[in-house]
């Protein structure tokens, strides 16, 4: 097991403590009183575990595709389960985008959460543990508690806090991705009953025979697809995005999203290369429909925040293009691209959740013409949205740009169509932002300075210092990321072509059933299913 | 030597000895729930103390062994927790208080027998003295309705019918095998199971007695309607003690039948996946609480039969552990709904709005126990059916846990609608419900023991496997 791992160069178990720190902070909050207490209390616990978290950046070993800052303890050994946690360059900029996105969370629902704070923060907290949980695990059973865990604190965000149809969205989102993730649980226990080990990086290292990879890429596929979410799988996330708070949304889009993504670079590639190999055009060709109609459908949306989510999809739909082109391009701007989506997107869903604040409504008609009124506020709006539709000089315009180079690369066909994709992008983006700061052809001024009774003349202040704050950090992070890429790309290199050794190495056996027989897979899937039975 | 492995149940004997001479006086509610409590806490004690023991009594017909003893504390902890989260009994009609705990005690003695019975008869005659005291207490419940007493005569009407059935099956069984000692039966049974059918039919007629404890398909019937019609006191009784014995009996049936993938398998492959998708289907559409535990109830039963049925370590330990986890997540939900209820109604899922504002700590443990009901890590109920898939992809059967698996993705369904009642706004101010002292240190023991045991199971697996061993 150590051939795989880097033990903690670092004197103190760096990983634990992230996990722990937002526990104990959650168990403190419990006996904590009163609304302002708890809100600095659920701050400094988040800006406290980002902080701790910065050594994974400057103690990373970036010449290794090692597991590193490993911790290892005995938990479970009747069944061989250990408590294993490390990160790698495909984990480790996830962790780091986790921290520092958490402290944001709660600082952009300081107002917007009137009700139940202790509970918010609680629950805020506990969210954080299950989700750095998911990217450290080594362990498959580990990775799969956390991975389940995560359900019960989000369902519970949207639950409580959420608008008007939150029943429906919050049961909607918990059964979809419950009855995703539930298969992934076969796959891990057959996977265990084959190889005996729960330990990942042994598991990727085992070749299983080619129809049992189809099944087990089938099993995880359909939990990560639900989860990132791909095309037909989507529809839980417009009613998650639109009915869950603010901080939800911003979870949601910047960290739960990238669970797919990461799913996907840990199980189905490495664990099952040729059926990722064998699979690749069917991905490819769903990762490009996700593009055109999560696009197509943000066109037509008059809610803010549905119009993201359905951008959201377009977005996640480059990312698994990116990682089913199965080269070095494709891969780095898909990990890329759920780094920028995450800025660029929770900078989105922060933006809405302030507007929101101030005229009550996510409809982009009530929310026209605020370039009069809060120019700040525009200005962010701004460089987010060209973010989003990945003008040059914005993180987006890297990893789209990296995306499309492995697509042209390798099928020039499926970079033509992606293409289209980013088209429609810079057509929902601008139009939202054109409406917004600009227009007022629907004639109707609603929200102006004096035409309204007294109680609404204050209703469009612009921003104040905490959310300038927000916006401003996360603005460093789009210019940062498109104008020198470069650390984020270097950190990932090794990992990466680590990836796609295993990937070329597993991936030999569909040659056989692509010339030869092809009728090989069909048979042996029959064997299989009269197997089970 | 006797003596001393036989103390738990002389032990729980002079409990109900002790609690009938109560009857004939006349004793506060207070009075009688707490010498319950304490003689249930001393039982306990010399239960736990007795694991470990190893004997044969009376003829070779009673078998103390890791298994037995193990399940009996699980019953005498669990008798325990019903008196304790009843505690006012308040759904039991007034003067009958005394009676009822004497009851539940005779019961929960019978249950313990059984645990140790490996001789037909004797199985039969243990099973009868926990059913005819159930008989008694369920019509017990406050108020002039029939609801109850229609339940009550359900109940009997299936319990007769099943141990009819039971009795039948021995018939063949003593028929072909010359003998009623499960030990010697074990010799025999499995070649014969190979070649004869009428052997699978004698074994799956035998099972017939415990599906009807256990709430499995075919001899389900009676459970929404008692769960509905029983106070809730009875039902956390009803829904718990019985079905720990009942796995423990199918175990020890399945081991008799043999190991080997057979016709007996199939069976009982068949009813675990008619039970959980017929209790899932059907739970999906309740409303009222109660009802909608016991279709879970069923659906459960039919999880822990894929333990059951794979009759090897894993498999069969599995069982064991999912069936004392599902013990303590069930009497957990029960304490909430005794505690939302104080008149002893039944609770429907408009009751349960606004619980979190009305109770935080009730509605916590609703929703730990939902969530682990559900099979949501880091609890008891994940870590339950992780073993059982487990063991059951170890033997082979993909296409039962594929179907369990779809069943479990539904039902979170219902169990997560409980925990967003709880937790959603009530549409008018409801009162607070302040729990006394003794229901505080409950919730809390709940909440920590599901998740406590979900993250550290090793020791309770560990106990388990060591107690299959002896089926093996």
């Amino acid at each position: 097991m150590e051939n795989y791992l880097i033990l903690n160069t670092l004197n103190f178990p760096i990983l634990s403590t992230l996990l722990i720190l937002p526990v104990i902070g959650a168990i403190v909050a419990m006996f904590l009183r009163g609304d302002t207490m708890l809100k600095y209390w659920g701050l400094a616990v988040t800006l406290v575990t980002a902080l701790a978290s910065l050594p994974l950046w400057s103690s990373f070993d970036q010449t290794t595709a090692k597991y590193q800052f490993v911790e290892l303890r005995h938990w479970f050994p009747a069944l061989h389960l250990d408590y294993v946690l490390g990160v790698d360059g495909i984990s480790v900029l996830l962790v780091l985008l986790t921290t520092l996105i958490m402290p944001l969370c709660i600082l952009c629902s300081w107002t917007y959460i009137k009700t139940r704070w202790k509970e918010f923060v609680i629950v805020t907290l506990l969210m954080e543990t299950a989700m750095l949980g998911v990217f450290l695990s080594l362990n498959t059973v580990l990775f799969y508690i956390f991975w389940e865990g995560m359900l019960v604190p989000m369902y519970l965000i949207i639950a409580i806090w959420g608008g008007a149809r939150k029943d429906y969205a919050s049961i909607k989102f918990f059964l979809y991705t419950f009855a995703g993730s539930i298969f992934l649980l076969v796959a891990i226990i057959a996977m265990y009953i084959t190889t005996g080990t729960f330990f990942i990086p042994e598991l990727m290292d085992h070749s299983f025979g080619f129809s049992y990879q189809m099944w087990i890429f089938s099993a995880c596929a359909i939990g990560f697809a639900i989860k990132m979410p791909m095309f037909p799988f989507h529809t839980w996330l417009p009613a998650a995005h639109v009915e869950a708070p603010v901080a939800g949304s911003v979870i949601l889009a910047s960290i739960l999203l990238k669970m797919g993504g990461y799913g996907f670079l840990r199980f189905c590639l490495p664990m099952a290369p040729a059926a990722t190999a064998y699979c690749m055009p069917f991905m490819i060709v769903m990762s490009l429909v996700s593009i055109i109609v999560g696009g197509y459908l943000a066109l037509g949306q008059s809610d803010i925040k549905k119009l993201i989510a359905y951008s959201s999809v377009g977005h996640m739909g480059f990312v698994t293009l990116g990682i089913f082109l199965l080269n070095d391009a494709g891969i780095k701007g898909a990990m890329l691209q759920m780094l920028n989506h995450g800025v660029t997107t929770g900078a989105l869903f922060i933006l809405i959740g302030i507007i929101y604040e101030r005229t009550h409504s996510r409809e982009i008609a009530d929310n026209s013409k605020l370039g009069m009124f809060m120019p700040i506020y525009v200005t962010f709006l701004g460089i987010f949205s060209l973010s989003s539709l990945a003008f040059p000089g914005t993180n987006s315009f890297v990893s789209e740009f990296l995306v499309l180079y492995g697509a042209f690369d390798k099928f020039p066909l499926v970079g033509a169509v992606s293409i289209l994709g980013a088209i429609l992008a810079a057509a929902y983006m601008l139009r939202l932002l054109q409406k917004m700061v600009w227009d007022d052809s629907d004639g109707h001024v609603h929200h102006g300075h004096d035409d309204h009774e007294g109680g609404e003349s204050h209703a469009l202040f612009d921003c104040n210092a905490r959310e300038f704050i927000q916006l401003a950090f996360l603005t460093v992070f789009v210019f940062w990321i498109g104008l020198h890429p470069t650390p984020l790309l270097d950190m990932m290199d090794s990992s990466v072509t680590h990836l796609l050794h295993q990937i070329d190495a597993g991936s030999i056996v569909p040659e056989a059933v692509k010339h030869g027989e092809s009728h090989a897979l069909l048979e042996n899937a029959g064997a299989w299913i009269k197997n089970l039975f | 030597m006797l003596n001393t492995i036989f103390m738990p149940e002389i032990s729980l004997l002079l409990m109900a000895l002790i609690l009938f001479f109560m009857t004939l006086g006349n004793f506060r509610t207070g009075t009688v729930q707490a010498i319950s409590l304490v003689l249930a806490a001393i039982t306990l004690v010399i239960t736990i103390a007795s694991l470990g023991t190893q004997g044969l009594m009376f003829y070779d017909a009673y078998q103390i062994d890791a298994l037995s003893q193990l399940f009996k504390v699980v019953i005498v902890l669990g008798l325990f927790l019903v008196f304790f989260l009843g505690t006012g009994l308040t759904g039991i009609e007034e003067k009958l208080h005394t009676e009822y705990n004497m009851f539940l005690t005779i019961s929960a003695m019978g249950l313990m027998f059984l645990s140790s019975s490996v001789e037909l008869l004797t199985i039969l005659l243990s099973l009868e003295i926990s059913s005819y005291a159930l008989y008694v207490v369920i019509p017990f419940r406050r108020g002039k309705g029939r609801i109850h007493v229609e339940s009550g005569i359900k109940y009997i009407l299936f319990g007769a019918v099943s141990t009819g059935l039971t009795l039948y099956g021995m018939s063949y069984v003593f028929g072909l095998a010359h003998t009623t000692y499960l030990s010697e039966l074990q010799e025999v049974m499995p070649a014969l199971v190979a070649t004869q059918p009428l052997a699978v039919l004698a074994i799956i007629l035998v099972m017939i007695a415990f599906f009807y404890k256990l709430a499995m398909f075919p001899m389900h019937f009676w459970a929404p309607d008692v769960y509905q019609g029983a106070a809730t006191e009875t039902t956390s009784f009803v829904a718990t003690l019985p079905k720990v014995a009942a796995v423990l009996l199918l175990l020890r049936f399945v081991a008799v039948a043999g190991f080997d993938v057979s016709q007996v398998t199939w069976v009982l492959g068949t009813i675990a996946v008619l039970s959980m998708t017929l209790g899932n289907l059907s739970a999906l559409v309740q409303t009222d609480l109660k009802r909608l535990l016991a279709y879970s109830s069923i659906a459960h039963a039919g999880y822990v039969m894929l333990g059951i049925l794979t009759a090897d370590e894993v498999g069969m330990s599995a069982a064991v552990f999912y069936v004392i986890g599902y013990l303590l997540m069930n009497l957990g939900i029960f304490f909430v709904l005794y505690n939302i209820a104080p008149k002893g109604q039944n609770v429907t899922f408009d009751d349960l709005k606004g619980l979190s504002r009305r109770s935080p700590l009730l509605a916590l443990t609703l929703l730990v126990a939902a969530f682990s009901m559900a099979g949501v890590p880091p609890t008891i109920g994940f870590i339950g059916k992780f073993m059982l898939f487990t063991g059951a992809i170890h033997e082979g059967f993909y296409a039962l846990v594929i179907i369990a698996v779809i069943n479990a993705a539904a039902a979170a369904f219902y169990y997560l609608k409980m925990a967003r009642a709880a937790y959603c706004a009530a549409d008018s101010d409801l009162e607070v419900i302040v729990l006394p002292f003794g229901a505080k240190i409950m919730g809390t023991f709940f909440i920590l023991v599901i998740i406590l045991i979900g993250a550290l199971p090793q020791s309770l697996l560990a106990a388990a496997k060591a107690a299959v061993a002896t089926l093996l």
